[in-house]
Order: structure tokens, then sequence, then C-alpha cells
């Protein structure tokens, strides 16, 4: 007994250690890289090391601003500003500037540093500076999580919604929120009829239709948004047709809009909708339906009260399903939506590639994923009582 | 009220339009009996449930319940309980609202509704059962659960398909007590499908032989049993020993090795070709001299049954006459090789034309 326990775990080990790697590493880097603030005490350590000293009364000693002078000089010459620069100009705009002119000047400020680093920018004379270089000293920032929920600090530490021009992130959740939702009931409400139908067929014709719902997958999302783009632009197929039908006098401008957006993703989505329904009807023993219907249940009392409570799992399962990859969708959006129809993901992918500010890409990722979280709980919550419900045994 | 609960008037069915697998059904079911139909599988014994219950459409007669044809009535209004084989109890409700389920769709009032589904309960032997789910429930416990929901609507016509197939034979047997009990008490008419014959002997008021489609012989146990209107049902219903035979005259015949065999009248013409069948348990062994057909005949296999032995004897000219001995008394079992004299009383002798 205890020796196939032992081989069991033995066998199950690689598996175990590539999930570890493959899932929460990285997942447990991102929520790490949300919060970690090392570029000031990398670059500017023993600027860093007097300011932990400090009392952040008035300014800091003179050895602060000499410190500050000589490794902003250092690292410039050595190429390494660049992160220390985007994440001061990050949390506090113009720091940047502020910055990069010390550094240049470094070789010709004369002493006291106190006197000339002001001189040459005004920002090193206020003590907001300097405290927001003492509190940037890490190892830990909630900086990106704040801002990542429209919120900031102030130098004296109060946590602060953002004035109501800069907010961004809120609206951007809440719109993810609503297109990923707005697309699940879409999908769910298509699918449940095809996966019935699907479900009934019988053993030829079901496999054929299945085939079918599975084709779209043989072409990458890309492929099928970038179609998409094609059928929807001014001069595309859609406008065609529908001016052709007298629907419409003038082309829409179609592309660009929140619709193409839910459009493209409904239809890169509904199959993994159908399969999980389709899953857990096909187990559904059609005698139910004959049992309610001897017990006098008319049709739509048979759908209501038996085979939509018993095909309830597959369509959480497909909901969930469909959410979830809704929420992280990056492609379909960036293609056919415009600026105000981008999702999280495209704003994170944004952070990484253009911007290089990975602690504001984490900070998202980890709302992201706690949305997404928040939802499978909800769902298992909900499929509490339903789950083992569906399963005959 | 008439006796006549239900009939079936020259009903045909046919799946693919060529065979059919019910062929020119007349039936009548008496209220309150208890009627099985008995038949091997693929006989379409199902197939006349189902279009009783209305999920199949007969292909061709009519069906009366009450007088009142109900063949173009859709299932949910013909007010019939029926009890399927895999009991289909909805796995996600409870026991109770499974039983609640026909009454609810009945609108009938919520205080009642609990008094019928306890009494409902009760009456299965399952009281405080009700909170639990049906996949919590051990096969012969879901099937009773089935039995009430069938039965607590008070419809007047419950039909059952072979709910007791997938139960082991201890549990079946206590399952037909009950149903026999939960039948007597509510004087409901129950129309009963099944292939093992020993429980339609049990159960049944009346059994319906069924191959290919057909009748073969509607008639009380006993009478099935002892007068077989065909060789298929002396068949298809306990053992018998087969024989062909010429006819000699009318109470006589002569067996195909040359031995004379005395019956009643049998009432076929003399030269006329006839298949004898024989009950191996009314084989009389260690017979007097005087038996009617009497013969010596070789033991040739002998199968301890405990209460009863099979033997496995050498007669007429073939070996495979078997004849079962009761054990009423202890005592010696016959030894393969022995002689034993038997004979046959007339009255066991059942002849039909060849
Ligand atoms: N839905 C159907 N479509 C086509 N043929 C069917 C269908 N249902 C039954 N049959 C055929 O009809 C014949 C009778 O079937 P039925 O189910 O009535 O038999 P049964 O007497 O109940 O047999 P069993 O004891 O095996 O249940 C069989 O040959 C079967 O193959
Ligand atoms: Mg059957």
């Amino acid at each position: 007994m205890r020796r196939t326990n032992l081989l069991a775990a033995a066998l199950i080990a690689p598996l175990l250690l590539l999930i570890l790697g493959s899932f929460l590493v990285p997942v447990g880097l991102t929520l790490f890289r949300a919060v970690a603030d090392r570029e000031v005490v990398a670059t500017l350590p023993e600027t860093s090391a007097i300011l932990a000293g400090w009392d952040g009364e008035g300014l800091p000693p003179e050895a602060a601003f000499a410190a500050l002078a000589r490794e902003a000089g250092a690292a410039l010459q050595a190429r390494r500003i660049g992160d220390l620069a985007q994440r001061l100009n990050f949390e506090r705009t113009g720091l940047r500037t502020a910055l990069l002119r010390v550094a240049r000047a470094a070789d010709r400020l004369a002493a006291p540093h106190a006197q000339s680093l002001p001189a040459l920018d005004a920002r090193w004379g206020e003590r907001e500076t300097w405290l927001l270089l003492q509190r940037a000293g890490g190892p830990t920032t909630a900086l990106y999580l704040l801002r990542a929920m429209d919120a900031t600090r102030t130098p004296q530490g109060e946590v602060r919604a953002l004035p109501v021009e800069e907010r961004l992130y809120r609206t951007l959740f809440l719109r993810t929120l609503g297109i990923s939702l707005l697309v699940t009931a879409l999908c769910v409400l298509l699918a449940y009829p095809v996966a019935a139908a699907i479900a009934g067929l019988r053993p030829p014709w079901s496999a054929v239709a299945l085939t079918l719902v599975l084709i779209p997958f043989w072409s990458s999302v890309l492929v099928r948004s970038t179609a998409w783009f094609v059928l929807l632009q001014r001069e595309g197929p859609v406008n065609g047709a529908l001016q052709a039908l007298g629907m419409l006098e003038a082309p829409v401008q179609m592309l660009g809009t929140r619709f193409a957006v839910v459009l493209a993703l409904v239809h890169v989505l509904l199959p993994f909708a159908i399969l999980p329904m389709h899953s857990v009807m096909k187990g559904l023993d059609g005698t139910f339906l004959r049992a309610a219907a001897s017990l006098g249940a008319n049709g739509p009392q048979r759908f209501l009260r038996v085979w939509l409570p018993l095909s309830l799992p597959g369509v959480l399962a497909g909901g969930a399903m469909v959410f979830l990859l809704s929420v992280g969708m990056y492609t379909a959006p960036a293609l056919v939506g415009g600026d105000r129809d981008q999702m999280v993901a495209w704003f994170i992918a944004n952070f990484m590639n253009r911007d290089v500010n990975w602690g504001m890409a984490a900070a998202l990722s980890a709302y992201l994923l706690a949305m997404t979280g928040a939802m499978v709980g909800l769902v298992r919550v909900l499929t509490g009582g339903v789950a083992q419900a569906g399963l005959r045994g | 009220m008439t006796a006549t609960l239900v009939r079936f008037d020259g009903v045909s069915k046919s799946y693919d339009g060529r065979t059919r697998v019910v062929a020119e059904l007349d039936l009548e079911i008496r209220r309150g009996e208890f009627l099985t139909l008995l038949g091997p599988s693929g006989s379409g014994k199902t197939t006349t449930l189902m279009m009783l219950a209305g999920f199949e459409d007969p292909t061709a007669g009519s069906i009366t319940l009450e007088g009142a044809r109900i063949d173009t009535v859709p299932p949910h209004r013909r007010n019939i309980g029926v009890v399927f084989q895999n009991y289909a109890l909805f796995p996600h409700l409870s026991v109770a609202e499974n039983l609640a389920f026909p009454l609810s769709i009945r609108r009938v009032p919520r205080a009642e509704i609990g008094r019928r589904v306890a009494a409902a309960l009760s009456m299965v032997r399952l009281p405080g059962l009700g909170g639990r789910r049906p996949q919590q429930l051990s096969g012969g416990q879901q099937q009773r659960v089935a039995l009430a929901r069938a039965l607590i609507f008070n419809p007047p016509l419950v039909l059952l398909d072979e709910p007791l197939g997938a139960l082991d034979k201890q549990l079946r047997e206590e399952l037909q007590a009950e149903i026999r009990r939960i039948h007597a008490e509510l004087g409901v008419t129950m129309v009963y499908v099944t292939h093992d014959q020993s429980e339609a002997l049990t159960l049944s008021d009346r059994i319906a032989v069924f191959d290919q489609g057909r009748i073969q012989q509607l008639g009380t146990a006993q009478a099935v049993y002892e007068t077989p209107a065909n060789p298929f049902v002396a068949g298809f219903i306990g053992e018998n020993n087969r024989l062909p035979a010429t006819v000699l005259d009318a109470t006589r015949l002569r067996l195909a090795e040359g031995s004379m065999l005395a019956t009643l009248p049998h009432g076929l013409q003399a030269g006329a070709a006839a298949l004898v069948s024989i009950r191996p348990e009314r084989v009389l062994l260690e017979a007097a001299e005087a038996a009617p057909n009497a013969a010596a005949a070789r033991v040739e296999e002998v199968v301890y049954l405990g209460d009863h032995c099979r033997l496995r004897m050498a007669w007429a000219g073939r070996t495979d006459f078997f004849a079962k001995l009761p054990r009423q008394q202890a005592g010696q079992v016959p030894q393969a090789g022995t002689t034993l004299r038997i004979a046959i009383p007339e009255a066991a002798i059942i002849v039909f034309p060849a």
C-alpha cells in the first residue's frame, strides 16, 4: 500500500514540477512584479541608504544630494539609468528630466550639492521629491496596484483617487467586464439551442454537426479576427450585402466599434460554449423527458423543470469558459475595435512592449486574475448543488 | 364502469415501414388486473407498452382507454403512470421532490402534496428518505421511489417496463412481493413487461405471451403453463421435452422411434404429424407396472439441485429426455447408469399439430 503510494507520487512528480514551473512560477513572478520596487535601490544604493535614515523633515542632509549626483552620473555612464528614470517619471511626471539633468551634469556640479542640484532643477529643492525617493527605496510598493485602480499616494503617504480626467483603469476594467459578460450571455444564448439540437441528432449526423462546430478551431484566432476585419470594412461584404438588400442607404462604419468587437468575440468563442453544453446534454438520458411527460408535464414544463436544470452544469461550464477567455482577449478587439473598445489585455501588452513598465503590466494582470478568480468562485458556488446532479449515478 | 379498461384494436407498429414490430394486436386489459407482457427480446413488448404510454404512435389500429381513443392524445395528457427500467428519477430533485413532481404539475395544494408524499413514502416502506437525492439510494430503493412516483397521482393504469431487470435475484423477489401487495391494496390496473417467466408467473393475473410482434397466448399463469396454445408458448414458459410423433387414432400416437403413447383425446386426424410436449416434473419415476405409458428408462446423468434432482434419461430412442425428481423425502439419489421405470400420465402429454 505504502509502496504503491510512493510509486504513484514518483510518477506524478514530473507532471507536478511541470505545472509548478509553467503555471505557478510565472503567475507568482507576475504578482511579485506588481508590488516589487527595486529600481531606486539597485541604481542609487547609497542615496537610498542615506535617505533611509532621514526623518523626512525639511530636506535631507548634504550627503544625500552628493550621493545622488554621483550615482546618477555613474548610472548614465553605464547606461543603466533608463529603468530608474521610467520608475520615477511614472510616479511623478517630470522626474525623468530632473534625474537626467543631474546625471548629465554630475561631473560639473559644485559642492554644496544641496544648492547646486536645486539650481539645476528646482524639483531637487522640493521636499516631496525626496520623500518620493525615500519611499521608493523598496522593497515593495503599492504604487502600481493603486494606479491600476486610478488611485495614488500623496507624498505624505495618503491614498487618494486620481483627478477625474486622469482616471482610466476603473473604466477599463468595467468595460472589460461589460464586454465579457455581454459576449458570455450572447454565446450562452446562441450555443444552448445548437448544443441541444446536436445532442438530439442520431449518430452519423451528430458527429458531422460536432465537426462543423470544431472547424473554426482549425484556424487561429488571428485568422478569424482578420476575417472580420475584411468583412466589416466600409467596402466589405457585410456593408455590400446590407446595401444590396436595401437595408442600408450608405455604408456604415462598423470597424472600430463596440459592435464589431462583440461580434468577433462571440464568433471566436462560441465553440467554447457549445462543447461543454453538448457534452453534458449528450449524457442526459432521454427517458428523463419521457418520465416527465408520463407524470403530466407538457413541453414547456418538461424543458423548464427537467431539461434546463439538468443541462445547467453545461451552461455554467460553457459560460465560465467563454468569460475567462473573453476577459483575456487581445487579438480580436485590437483588430476590429476602436480606441475606446480595447480591453485590459491590450493595455497589459502595451505596458510590456511599448512602455516597458512591468510593474503596471503586472498590476493589471493581478486584477485580471482576481476578476477571473472571483468569477470561477461564483460559478463554483452556483454549481454547488447542481454539479453532481447533472452526473447520473 | 365496464370491465374493460384498455382496448387495442388491430394495432400494428413498424419503425422502418417494412417489418412490423407489433402486428395486428387485439388486446383487452381488464380493470384492476395485473397483466404481464412476456416474451423473448425483440418481441415487441416495450413497443406495445410505449404505444400505450404515448411515446410511440401506432402505424395502424386504435387504442382506447375507458372507451375513449387515446392514440392521438399526447403522453402528458394520458394520465398513465410509467415505471422505467432505469428508474428515470430526476437527479436534480430530492426523493420528495421527485414524488411531488406530478402533483405540483397538477396544481395540488402544497399541504396536500406534503401529506401524499409522506403517504407514498411509507407505502413503499421508505419513510424518512424524502430528503435524499436519488443517487444516494440503492437500486432497490430507487425502484421503490420510481414506483411510488408512478402511483402518487392516482392514475387508473400503471405501466412497468422490466422494472426489476437491473436488480439481483433476492432484491427482485422482495420487490415482486411489494408490487403484488401494492397492486392488491390500491386496486390499480398494472401492465408489466418482462422476459423473466418466473416473474410473470409470480405476479400476474393474466399473461400475454408475445413472439414476433404477436400475442401467442393470453391467459392465467396456470393456463399458459399447463395448456400452452402452441409449441412456442410451451417452450418459452417452463421446460419441456419435445418429441415428434404420428397420430395413430384419437387417443394414441406413435413416437418417431416406434413406441406408442396413450394421450387424452387430441382432436388430430389419424396419420397426421404431431409434436408432443411433456414437462419434466410430470414424468413419474419408480412407477407401478400398470401406470400409463410405463417404460424402462436408463439414467444418463443426475444433477442435484437441492429441492429436486434433474435426470437426463434415455427414453424413446433419445438420450435427452429430462425428468425432475422432487426431494420430498431424504434418501438415495438415483445413480447414473441405473434403470428406472417411468410413466407419463395421459394428462401430462400435450399434443400440437406439427
Ligand atoms: N426506436 C426504434 N427504431 C427502430 N427499431 C426499433 C425501435 N425500438 C425498437 N425497435 C425494434 O423493434 C423490435 C421490438 O422492440 P421492443 O423494444 O418492443 O422489444 P422488447 O420485446 O421490449 O424486447 P426486450 O425484451 O429486449 O426489451 C426490435 O426488433 C427492435 O430492434
Ligand atoms: Mg423492452
